[in-house]
Parts: structure tokens; sequence; C-alpha cells
């Protein structure tokens, strides 16, 4: 059970060896880039592009984003805070899944 | 592979949406006959193992970037069902909290990331058990198949969209690229790159499991690998 909390916050810590990777993923550009890329935003693109606004936009924490550092922790902290809410969606359905009775809960 | 809001019409992400009703619906119904409330922390491991392991980019060749999902990963361990379920719960805290793949998108993202690779894999691992190939091989190729099967379904939905929306005059409302852009750049970061890091988290993860003894937490995700039921 040790070993496991601690690959998993090795695991977590290591994250920020994927911003390391220089660009975008082929196909989730920014509207800035497309702009760049083909001239101008597709009508619908910039219409939709913000439909909600995400609370950590690029698992990076806003305004503090502007040197590696400040990045590789908005990163890990981004990391904690999505299987932080992963456990939680996980932990409501175990409530809601099947009848009590037949279930071991 | 995420793919942004705003890149599929509406209507593009209302088909995916409804195509991705029935299978969770039947995925919900199968994971809550066959896990008690107890295997909730298993479920919820494989989903996070995921999420993060979409964290980790890799460049690829031509100055893009791309990742493993642990999709055929998910699907050898927890059953393909469990995996849909797991992998759809991470697609949706990405696209809710950090905006990797859009909300309405949703639908195609959990199309291509949650169903499409995590059957393909699973398939194709079945496949190379029947032929005499041990689990950790098996896995691995099921993982690199699994994900550039995706990655296939990711391009052919992009690349759609120039051809089926556009303005009066051709010029596209969506995403510009048509397939024959889409589906060569797609395949070529997933068939070099980020499959063969799929096969190989999913290869060492099963060999790692395939040892766990039973005081291992992770012991509950090996009992489909050692050929038990339960």
């Amino acid at each position: 059970m040790k070993k496991f909390y601690i690959a998993a916050i090795v695991i977590i810590l290591l994250t920020p060896l994927g911003l390391l990777a220089p660009g975008s993923a082929w196909g989730e550009w920014g509207l800035d880039e497309i702009k760049n890329m083909i001239g101008y935003v597709p009508e619908g693109m910039s219409r939709f592009s913000e439909v909600i606004k995400a609370i950590l936009p690029d698992y990076s924490i806003p305004g503090f984003d502007v040197n590696f550092f400040q990045q590789a922790l908005g990163y890990i902290f981004s990391a904690v805070i999505g299987i932080a809410a992963i456990v939680l969606i996980f932990a409501i359905l175990g409530r809601i899944m099947g009848k009590p009775q037949k279930k071991n809960g | 592979m995420h793919i942004p809001e705003g890149y599929i019409s509406p209507q593009t992400c209302a088909v995916m949406g409804a195509a991705m009703v029935p299978v969770i619906s039947v995925a919900a119904k199968k994971v809550n006959e066959s896990f008690d409330k107890k295997d909730i922390p298993t479920l919820a491991i494989g989903s996070a193992f995921a999420f993060t392991i979409m964290m980790f980019n890799v460049p690829i060749p031509g100055g893009t970037t791309s990742h493993a999902i642990g999709a055929t990963l998910l699907a050898i361990t927890l059953g393909p069902w469990a995996a849909s379920i797991s992998l759809t719960i991470a697609l949706f805290i990405q696209a809710l909290l950090f905006g990797d793949g859009g909300i309405l998108a949703l639908g195609a993202n959990s199309f291509n990331i949650a169903f499409i690779a995590p059957f393909v894999g699973y398939g194709i691992y079945k496949l190379m058990l029947s032929l005499k190939l041990n689990k950790v091989i098996s896995s691995a190729i099921g993982g690199y198949v699994g994900i550039n099967a995706a990655a296939l379904a990711t391009a052919i939905e992009l690349g759609l969209q120039p051809l089926l929306f556009h303005t009066a005059n051709g010029t596209p409302l969506y995403f510009p690229y048509g397939l024959n852009v889409a589906i060569p750049a797609m395949m070529f970061a997933h068939l070099t790159v980020a499959g063969i890091v799929e096969a190989i988290i999913t290869g060492l993860v099963v060999y790692y499991l395939q040892k766990a003894d039973e005081e291992n937490i992770l012991y509950k995700f090996s009992y489909k690998l050692r050929g038990d039921n339960r």
C-alpha cells in the first residue's frame, strides 16, 4: 500500500516531463496558431472555441505560467486536482450503483 | 487526439454523442453487474492512471506532440466495458477543468478514446493470445493497434469537416484540413511514436501486474491476467 502511494506520487511529480515536448499536438492548436497556419480562423471555430472556460486551461494556473518552474508547478497541481475530481466522481458513482442489499457497500 | 471545441460542427458533436449513449448505458449496466462497490477504487485508479498518462506529452518529429492513453491496458485489466466508463470520466474531467478536448466534442472524444481504443485494443490482445503469443507481447500489440485505431477515427472525424461544413464559397467553417491531410498527419504521430509509447507502457504494466502478489493494492488489476473470474 505504502509502495503504491510512493509510486503514485513519483509519477505525479514526473508529469512536468510532459511539458518538455515542444509545440502543440497535431489538430489541437489554439486559434492564434490556426490563424498563423491558414491565414484566417474558420467562423465556427471561433464561435465555439470557448463554450466553457476551463479553470486550469492547458493544465496551467492562469497568470502563473511565465517560466518552466511555474508551468511545472501548475502541471503537478493540475494532476492532483484532476485525480481528486476523478476519485470524487467514482465515489459518487459508488454510492448510486446497484442496490445496497445486493452490493457490499 | 482530443478534439478541441469548435473543431467539429455541432451536428458532428450530436451524432457522436448519440453514438456514445448506447455504449455508456450498456457499459454502466455491465459494470454494475460485474463489479462490487468495493471495486470502485480499482476503477478510479484505472481512470486516474489514464488521466495522468495522457499528461506525458512526447515529441513527434516535425514539431508536434502526442501522448499515450492507456486505453488497452484498462481494457485488459478491467474489461473493455469498465475501461469505457473509466476513460469517459477521465475525458470528462479533462474537458471540464483543463479545456483538453471540447465539452461539446466529448461524445466524439469518448467514441475515439473510450470506445474505439479499448475495444479494438482488447480484440487484438485476444487475437494475439489465440495465436499463442504471451500476455506481455499480446497486450503491447493490442495497445499499439488500439491507440492507432482511435487516431484514425479522430482523423476521419476532423478530415470530414471541410467536406461537409463550409460556406457557400467553400471556406471551411470548422476544422480546415481534409482527410488527405488529417489522416497522414495523425497516423504519422501515432504509428511512429505515440503507438510505440502506448505499447511499451501497456506491456510493462502487464508484466508488472502478473508479478503482483496479494499484498499489492494493484493485485485486483491482475485477476483477469491470472485467468480468474474474480
